[in-house]
């Protein structure tokens, strides 16, 4: 007769058979047999403690963005379970494979409202890929296996597993066979020979193509390929927010960011372009504006592996349904070579002139106090482009997303989709825990950095050398630019009173230092990079410093206001 | 965009909590479904939803793939009313003395192709199987005697293409299971 395990026993070695090293959790009542077993398999299976359940699901997804790996969180039920809604959420929108285990109250006080019990299938069917409660110790291998093969392959995305008291304390064999094929899903789309040479002649045919590189690059590993294709036929290529570091920033074909913050070049040229090749991306409203406007000269290709992405928002002229390195491989050798040296010089002007009316303002600006810009930048430039930069949301995420430099691969992790803020803090600890030999700057605002502050105690703990660059205007900074812009500048409810954020990263041991002007922001940075460990700048931004350029919400793409009077292209 | 009525037939394999999967499908976009059947299939473990939906077609497309991008629906197809034959069931308690001073009862059982399934002194049991329109105009007749349930089924649909698609997806999954 075979051995008999506990189903804790069973979840625990499934995650080890999983290659599932490091989770982030925190324990309760429902799951406390599961955090006994773990005692003993501390060698094999280490256990990040966050400080809050929401922690553990952003750190678990800064730990799978960087790594490409299935980020792991458990955590017990009622509260706790609601508490990882928020991190569930933003992974399923910005395609982060997860696993979460929930603990759940035994099978016999379901549905009783029994203490701490919460309906979390219930709560977490619509935000995830697949959710199911476990109620039988036997069924844990075959959940755990579907769980990760789902959470990993197609478009990645959360699952959950909401695991019964008695299923965790229940008896069974264990035999681990890991899954590979589910009837009714199929990630791995077979792509279509007459979709890829319909799309090859439309690109050999175009006159002014643009790709737009999107998440989905990242997660096939296309980047490579991609910058193949556009060299080939000498296309222009813009990135979305998650796109970032898809091509480097260096690049000659790289024409920036898209979007409603990002650079004038791909946005005007939108509008001007004749065909659209869009990879791995879902054109978000904050990337197309109007949609009735939007690329309306353009046909529009769309590669995704997720078939409903096609025509929701944009509808296509032709599509390939597929993983996007494997769409690009099969377009490669079919693509002529191209020179397009007439349509690439229209991205000059609006470079040059976003260079002098918006850049150059951020980079030097006449005030006393410091503008984000010009932090980020010179932070890029410190680590020579070449750190995993993660933000939190709003001016701070927008700011570093335009004025970091990107020389690496796979070196944004940032929340696009849900905009979460206090996202940044808990995915800088996951970031640098996935990749501990890079160097991971995290770049907050002074409201993001409060909504998930006690994360500090996680850092305090592991001595996660996250470096910590707080951009501290005293003001939740998007909200007022829209109050400024849109809302006659009635500050309602953005003006903050903080705390000393020295002495609170003091407390919790992190070194931390206070940068008040100009002259002393380059050693400052210096002295954070140098330091063996976690390092907090706070950094004195003017409050008036806003975003631009800015593509108000709704409007067309290619209405690019420069700052708050002028509107591109100016006279 | 002009709203017309679809038929939404959605095939699954048998796990707990597929309709409420499908169902916030609809509600999130503030669509109302109309009816809605689910039963097993012509096939051992595949379900089959069928659910009506005022819509335009755009949307119901989309609504389609979100549905198949469950993990575990196998597929999911959007007909016209013309794509299909399909029926529903009505079933009316009328009370048995006002049915019973009328003499054109047996007219309208007749002329409405209905059937009396129960008598009792107090209450007839009338089924009626047909088009909505058809189950409504028996309703508005039966009305004057005074009807006290009225009760209608989702509509069940089959298509009329000779091709049966679901049965040609499942082929095509076993090519995948063994070519994997």
């Amino acid at each position: 007769m075979k051995e008999m395990i506990s189903g804790s026993d069973a979840l625990i070695q499934s995650l080890i058979c999983e290659g599932v090293d490091m989770v982030f959790g925190y324990p309760g009542g429902s799951i406390m047999p599961v955090y006994d077993r773990l005692f003993d398999y501390q060698d094999r299976l280490k256990h990040i403690l966050v400080r809050h359940e929401q922690g553990a699901t952003h750190a678990a997804q800064g730990y799978a963005r960087v790594t490409g790996h299935t980020g792991v969180v458990i955590v017990t039920s009622g509260p706790a379970a609601t508490n990882v809604i928020t991190g569930i959420s933003d992974a399923l929108m910005d395609s982060t494979p997860m696993v979460v285990v929930t603990g759940q109250v035994a099978t016999p006080f379901l549905g009783f409202d029994a203490f701490q019990e919460t309906d979390v299938v219930g709560i977490t069917q619509p935000i995830t890929k697949w959710s199911y409660q476990i109620r039988r110790a036997e069924d844990v291998a075959w959940a755990v296996a579907r769980a990760f093969y789902i959470a990993s392959t197609g478009r990645p995305g959360p699952v959950v597993l909401d695991i019964t008291k008695d299923a965790q304390v229940g008896m069974t064999e264990f035999d681990y066979k890991k899954c590979s094929y589910i009837r009714s899903y199929n990630p791995m789309p077979e792509i279509r020979e007459e979709d890829v040479r319909r799309v090859a002649d439309m690109i050999n045919e175009s006159e002014r193509p643009m790709i737009l590189s999107g998440h989905g690059v990242m997660i096939s590993g296309a980047e490579s390929e991609l910058a193949e294709l556009a060299e080939k036929s000498d296309i222009p290529v813009a990135v979305t927010l998650l796109g970032l570091s898809t091509m480097p920033s260096d690049h000659p074909l790289y024409k920036g960011m898209l979007g409603m913050h990002g650079n004038i070049g791909p946005n005007i040229n939108t509008n001007r372009a004749d065909l659209i090749v869009a990879v791995g991306m879902r054109f978000d409203d904050r990337i197309t504006g109007n949609v009735k406007t939007y690329a309306k000269n353009a046909k529009i290709v769309h590669i995704d592996i997720d078939a409903s992405e096609f025509d929701k928002n944009i509808l296509t002229d032709a599509t390939i349904h597929g993983d996007a390195r494997l769409a690009l491989l099969r377009l490669l050798p079919l693509i002529g070579p191209r020179k397009r040296p007439q349509w690439l010089e229209m991205f000059d002007t609006p470079e040059q002139i976003e260079r002098e009316k918006v850049i150059e303002h951020e980079l030097h600006p006449d005030g006393q106090k410091m503008t984000m810009g010009e932090v980020v930048a010179k932070v890029s430039e410190a680590t020579g482009h070449k750190s995993i930069v993660v933000t939190d949301v709003g001016q701070n995420q927008m700011l570093t997303a335009r004025y970091s430099r990107f020389a690496e691969p796979r070196s944004i992790v940032t929340s696009g989709g849900l905009g979460t803020m206090g996202f940044g803090l808990p995915a800088a600890i996951g970031a640098k825990m996935g990749c501990p030999e890079r160097t991971v700057c995290f770049f907050t605002g002074d409201g993001g950095l409060q909504m998930t502050i006690q994360e500090l105690g996680t850092i305090m703990e592991y001595g996660t050398a996250v470096k910590i660059i707080l951009l501290n205007n005293n003001f939740l900074g998007n909200v007022r630019q829209w109050q400024a812009l849109f809302f006659n500048g009635r500050f309602s409810q953005t003006p903050l009173v903080n705390p000393d954020f020295i002495m609170i990263a003091n407390a919790y041991g992190i070194k931390a230092e206070n940068v008040e002007t100009r002259d002393k922001l380059d050693e400052a940075i210096h002295r954070m990079l140098d330091y063996d460990g976690p390092y907090l700048l706070n950094v004195n931004i003017d409050e008036t410093d806003m975003v631009f350029p800015m593509t108000p919400a709704g409007s067309n793409v290619d209405f690019v206001m420069l700052n708050s009077t002028d509107v591109y292209p100016i006279d | 965009m002009d709203n017309q009525l679809f038929t939404v037939t959605v095939f699954t394999e048998n796990q707990v909590g597929l309709l409420n999967q499908i169902s916030i499908i609809f509600t999130r976009r503030s669509l109302n479904i109309e009816s809605l059947s689910v039963s097993p299939s012509s096939i051992n473990g595949i379900h089959k939803f069928t659910i009506t939906c005022f819509s335009n077609r755009p949307m119901m497309e989309r609504v389609v793939k979100q549905i198949e991008k469950r993990i575990d629906v196998l597929k999911s197809f959007l007909y016209t009313d013309d794509e299909i034959v399909y029926q529903e069931v009505a079933l009316y308690k009328v009370p048995t003395p006002e049915l019973l001073d009328d003499r054109t009862v047996e007219e309208i059982i007749r002329r409405h192709n209905a059937r009396i399934l129960e008598i009792t002194r107090e209450y007839v049991i009338i089924e009626k199987t047909g088009h909505s329109d058809e189950t409504e105009s028996l309703f508005d007749e039966l009305k004057k005697y005074d009807i006290r349930q009225f009760v209608r089924s989702g509509r069940v649909a089959v298509t009329k293409s000779p091709e049966e698609y679901l049965t040609m997806y499942l082929e095509e999954q076993e090519q995948r299971l063994r070519n994997s």
